[in-house]
């Protein structure tokens, strides 16, 4: 059988005329010059099956290579199961090297690979012109950590030029991957605007949400009892590779009245705005758009009663900003 | 040989010699083979040269191939070369970015797209580009981008050839009539090339520095770390250009082979950016309908046989071995082999392209044994998080090694569950791809597994030691894509 097929597989070098082989039509013929030196006799053929191959067969003329693999594959090429080794515990490159140096060695290369810094990511920076005069409006985040667990320092707020803001919120809080797309935030929020200043826990969950919606939901109850939730939602869509328009929505919702920040029970406020930036540079992206908000319920009666306008749209002009 | 290498750098470093086969305390990898070079000590390599052809050296420290410690290896062999030519060049492709890696992988965990420039648009769908309304909506769905064909691009690389960008034009030189042999080698960080010389046919003799079969071609995906050697004959041509184009195609260089200094080879145009397809979501398409212009109605059954199979995209019964969690967003519910597959974005272009299936090697494979036993290795991600690992695990969780005995024969499957293309090395050994009946199969020392795919290699365990195994997508590996292999004498039982 070896005798054989090395005779054949010689004639056949010998005769061939090609040196290449041409893809597309799918011969092939192996160089003669290239086989020279190439000692077919002293293959071990033994270990092959080769009974179903067509020894005539071997200029392979016409032959559909993909197909050929599978069925050489799955008839006589296949592994036996063979268990696999103990996991040894040695370290051979001890046997050269100081075994602390290595020891020393290993636990940089695995601290090296764990991945651990400091971002931060401004949303929002921007100015908001309505017909209550020039605003200031907020959101971002900085955080310190790996892909599984991080500290997030994040704020938003809004407030007038040149007067005490209206509104200051500061969370910091652990936020740990759940599954590829969401993470659990457990931590504080702290109310610096309005007065009386709150503190509330927090614990939330934010994420990626099929086609590509960005979602947030957080539970907060203050170091008053009172308990509150927030909705967030926005989505991303380019209209270019540098022209993003991203719409989003915000809903507070107070499980009671709390009439020291005059907010009733129910939908205490909506936002919703859209902008759209100017993305050419990720680090820097100037962006305008539209911002509306209005107060819900009971706190827009509370308001009301108040005097003050619930509802308000401006128009924005600010800058993303991510380092 | 000897080599001594001085560290005069402020940081520790190393030197891996990539695909020469050492002994393993001489391989460079530190806290697997070595502890090392510290800045200011001299450690002196020394090992026998057992084999010859194209290779490459670099650094296994930090991330520091990626701002350039890198260079090209070259061994002849000792007698006449039977691969005949009348010059040769060595091309060495890189990408080069101003950002340092590290400040490119906290990018890509701010923003896993940070570096992709060329997203799905609003103004693509209104004007018929990339992918229908419908499939953008079931790709969304399942919170996938096709366009993530490179993770850090053309947006910051520079492409070079030799050092050389577009502007300064590597060139070489011929002499009319001439054979000449191109030692193409990919010694980028993250960007896979694809290869060509437009109008000129590309005869590869040989993979990862073992000679092949001689197969004609005109266009071939160099994975990073792979290298190729082709024999090309320009003829009576004055000059032509050298194209190693990004597989995302955010960018490319051109150097050029000219009969005399000056001439500079024409740079094509930039092809259109591919859309991944469900085979790179590991669907089987068998059968499937794939309609005119490769679209996919994903409402429809692809076929009958896929009903009692799972269609999910992370369903853990698919992968029993791999560890679920927030690194694994996707498992291929249905991988076939690609090895006969064109390469990612080439699977359209009207003339020939290499696949791994046209390769034989041009001398017998050492060890014809079956493989005594086979084993999956998943390639798992999360593209949004930017994780990278191993069967979910990254390297930095200190996963156990893969254990192999001294001298066996094992069948290793590489199955993609991610959507990009990864070049899998192992150091120590080369392998043989599971293609074509056995005997003359290629072996190589990276297989690049395309994406939702499956390659196998049969691998005989024949260096005793501790080697890494890894992607070499240098920011894949950094961020959990390797194991540590051993292999050892089985103990006396």
């Amino acid at each position: 059988m070896t005798r054989l097929f090395s005779i054949v597989a010689a004639l056949l070098l010998a005769s061939s005329p090609l040196a290449v082989r041409a893809q597309e039509a799918g011969a092939r013929t192996p160089q003669a010059d290239e086989h020279g030196g190439m000692d077919h006799g002293a293959m071990d053929h033994s270990q092959m099956d080769m009974s179903g191959m067509d020894i005539s067969g071997q200029d392979m003329k016409g032959m559909d290579h993909s197909d050929h693999a599978m069925s050489a594959s799955t008839v006589s090429d296949e592994p036996g199961d063979a268990p696999p080794p103990p996991v040894p515990s040695d370290f051979p490159a001890e046997r050269f090297f100081a075994p602390d140096r290595m020891a020393a060695s290993r636990a940089a290369m695995v601290k090296e690979m764990k991945f651990s810094t400091f971002a931060l990511q401004v949303d929002q920076l921007e100015l908001r012109t309505g017909k209550g005069g020039d605003r200031i409006g907020w959101e971002g985040q900085a955080w310190y950590g790996g892909d599984i667990d991080r500290i997030v320092l994040a704020s938003e707020g809004e407030g007038i030029f040149g007067e005490r803001a209206e509104r200051i919120e500061l969370n910091a809080y652990w936020r740990h991957a759940l599954d590829p797309w969401f993470n659990l935030q457990l931590g504080m929020r702290r109310d610096f605007r309005p007065d009386p200043q709150r503190t509330y826990a927090l614990v939330g969950i934010e994420g990626l949400a099929p086609y590509w919606f960005e979602l947030q939901g957080q539970l907060l109850v203050s170091n008053k009892g009172d308990l509150h939730a927030r909705g967030k939602a926005g989505y991303t869509q380019r209209i270019t590779q540098s022209l993003v328009v991203e719409p989003e929505a915000e809903v507070d919702f107070a499980f009671q009245d709390v009439p020291a920040l005059n907010v009733g029970a129910g939908f205490e406020r909506l936002e919703m705005g859209v902008r759209l930036r100017y993305e050419r540079n990720r680090s820097l992206a100037p962006y305008v758009g539209i911002n509306w908000e209005r107060k819900l319920g009971g706190t827009a009666d509370l308001a009301r009663a108040a005097g003050d306008g619930v509802s308000g749209v401006s128009a924005v002009f600010g800058v993303r900003a991510m380092f | 040989m000897r080599i001594a290498v001085t560290n005069r750098l402020k940081e520790q470093t190393s030197i891996h010699w990539h695909g020469l086969l050492v002994p393993f305390q001489m391989d460079g990898v530190p806290g697997v083979s070595f502890p090392g070079i510290n800045p200011g000590e001299t450690f002196v390599y020394e090992f026998p040269l057992t084999h010859s052809g194209t290779f490459w050296y670099h650094s296994h420290s930090g991330m520091q191939e990626a701002e350039g410690l890198f260079g090209p290896i070259v061994i002849d062999p000792a007698g006449r070369d039977p691969i005949a030519c009348d010059r040769e060049h060595v091309l060495v492709l890189s990408d080069w970015s101003p950002i340092h890696p590290h400040e490119q992988m906290r990018r890509l965990k701010m923003m896993g797209g940070y570096f992709n420039r060329q997203r799905q648009t609003l103004f693509g769908l209104l004007a018929g580009k990339d992918q229908s309304l419908a499939d953008r909506l079931a790709w969304g769905k399942m919170r996938m981008d096709a366009t993530d064909i490179s993770d850090v691009t053309g947006s910051t690389y520079s492409f070079l050839v030799n050092g050389h960008g577009n502007a300064e034009n590597w060139t070489g030189f011929f002499a009319p009539g001439e054979k000449v042999r191109l030692r193409v080698i990919n010694a980028s960080s993250m960007t896979n090339f694809n290869f060509r010389i437009p109008g000129l046919p590309l005869t590869v003799v040989a993979a990862d520095g073992n000679p092949v079969q001689p197969v004609e071609t005109d266009e071939v995906q160099i994975a990073i770390a792979e290298t190729y050697d082709f024999i090309v004959e320009p003829g009576a041509a004055e000059s032509c250009g050298v194209i190693a184009e990004a597989i995302d195609r955010s960018g490319l260089v051109r150097a050029t082979l000219a009969q005399r200094l000056g001439l500079v080879g024409e740079i094509p145009k930039l092809r259109e950016r591919p859309v991944l397809t469900m085979r790179d979501m590991g669907m089987d398409m068998s059968g499937m309908d794939m309609g005119e212009g490769g679209e996919i109605d994903l409402s429809k059954p692809a076929n009958s046989s896929m009903s009692g199979h799972s269609m999910s995209m992370r369903d853990p019964s698919v992968a029993p071995s791999v560890k679920m969690g927030p690194g694994v967003a996707t498992l291929s519910p249905m991988p076939v082999d690609r090895l006969a597959d064109r390469p990612t974005g080439l699977e359209a272009v009207d003339h020939r392209v290499l696949t791994y299936a046209d390769l034989r090697s041009r001398d017998p494979n050492p060890d014809p044994r079956v493989p005594s036993r086979q084993i999956d290795v998943h390639l798992t991600a999360a593209m949004e998080r930017y994780m990278w690992s191993m069967d979910g695990e990254a390297m930095s969780e200190n996963p156990a090694p893969i254990p192999f005995r001294l001298g066996e024969r094992v069948r290793v499957n590489l199955i993609n569950d991610t959507m990009m293309p990864h070049p899998i090395h192992i150091h120590g050994h080369f392998f043989e791809l599971v293609s074509g009946e056995p005997g003359s199969r290629a072996r190589k020392h990276t297989v690049n597994v395309l994406p939702g795919g499956k390659a196998s290699f049969d691998l005989t365990a024949d260096a005793e030691g501790d080697w890494a195994f890894h992607c070499h997508m240098l920011l894949h590996m950094h961020a959990g894509m390797m194991r540590v292999v051993t292999v050892r004498k089985e103990a006396a039982a």
